[in-house]
């Protein structure tokens, strides 16, 4: 019998020096903020770096997403170092490629367009939440 | 002869859970935008998630840890996997320390969240002109 999931961990990219970093980070907050609230959480990632139990917990007992805003993929290999595989794994980059009429700009934080591309991404990722959560429930 | 010009490292918390850590990377990449002659920064996943050039940033910088809440994550996964940093702030004590609250909100911060960031923006450069001067 699969495991009773309540909870789709969303884990974004932690950069601060790239717009797509700043998108994953916008599409994570649009998800656990508005399109799926309650459903949809995240944790901070550099507490998987010193393996702060709480969080390891959260990522190892749900579902995990992981949106990465480089092709280090830091989100990726930080669920991936605790033993687990990432459920679903995103670079922002490609919503970027699939909405080209979108283009984010912005550092620490997206511009307006960004923002407008968060949305349409959340609610491409939403499905996957939706998927993950209720195959939990099964 | 060469010159070289010595740069500082600056680690923020992500905090991608709290508003504080919305703050850190919004007051750290003031600071790097300001001052890029003289600091770096690095993402703090790729401690773990990069090669041995991230792991050694600490040791090839003298390095600023700045964390948004006492779990210190920046100043502890620094120490524990790439070196011990010359300096580390903590956000918390730097809104205390200038009589202002926390923000409250993930994202999208405005005129109001603008004084806080700036003051811990100030606190990092200072920090970044005493390692400075120290080495």
């Amino acid at each position: 019998m699969a495991k009773n999931h309540r909870k789709v961990v969303v884990l974004p990219c932690s950069g601060i020096g790239k717009v797509f970093g700043a998108l994953a980070r916008e599409i994570s907050y649009e998800l656990i903020e508005k399109v799926r609230p309650g459903v949809a959480v995240t944790t901070c990632l550099p507490l998987l770096v010193i393996r702060d139990p709480e969080a390891v917990a959260l990522v190892t007992e749900n579902p995990v997403i992981t949106i990465d805003g480089c092709p280090k993929d830091c989100a990726k290999k930080s669920v991936q170092a605790l033993g687990k595989e990432p459920e679903k794994t995103y670079e922002a980059l490609k919503f970027y490629t699939a909405h080209k009429d979108l283009k984010p700009e912005g550092v620490a934080e997206v511009n307006e367009t960004g923002r407008k591309l968060a949305a349409v991404a959340a609610e491409e990722v939403a499905q996957e939440v939706d998927r993950l959560a209720t195959e939990g429930r099964k | 002869m060469d010159i070289q010009v010595m740069k500082v490292g600056v680690v923020s918390c992500s905090g991608e859970e709290i508003p504080e850590g919305t703050l850190c990377r919004l007051a750290c990449r003031k600071v790097l935008d300001e001052r890029p002659g003289e600091t770096v920064t690095i993402c703090l996943p790729l401690f773990i998630a990069g090669g041995e050039e991230e792991r050694t940033f600490a040791r090839n910088y003298p390095t600023i840890t700045v964390d948004g809440c006492d779990k210190r994550c920046a100043t502890r996964a620094t120490e524990m996997l790439s070196g011990r940093p010359s300096k580390s702030l903590s956000v918390p004590e730097i809104l205390q320390k200038h009589g202002l609250k926390a923000p409250t909100k993930l994202r999208h911060f405005g005129p109001e969240e603008e004084t806080a960031v700036r003051a811990v923006a100030e606190e990092i450069a200072r920090a970044v002109d005493e390692v400075l001067e120290e080495d």
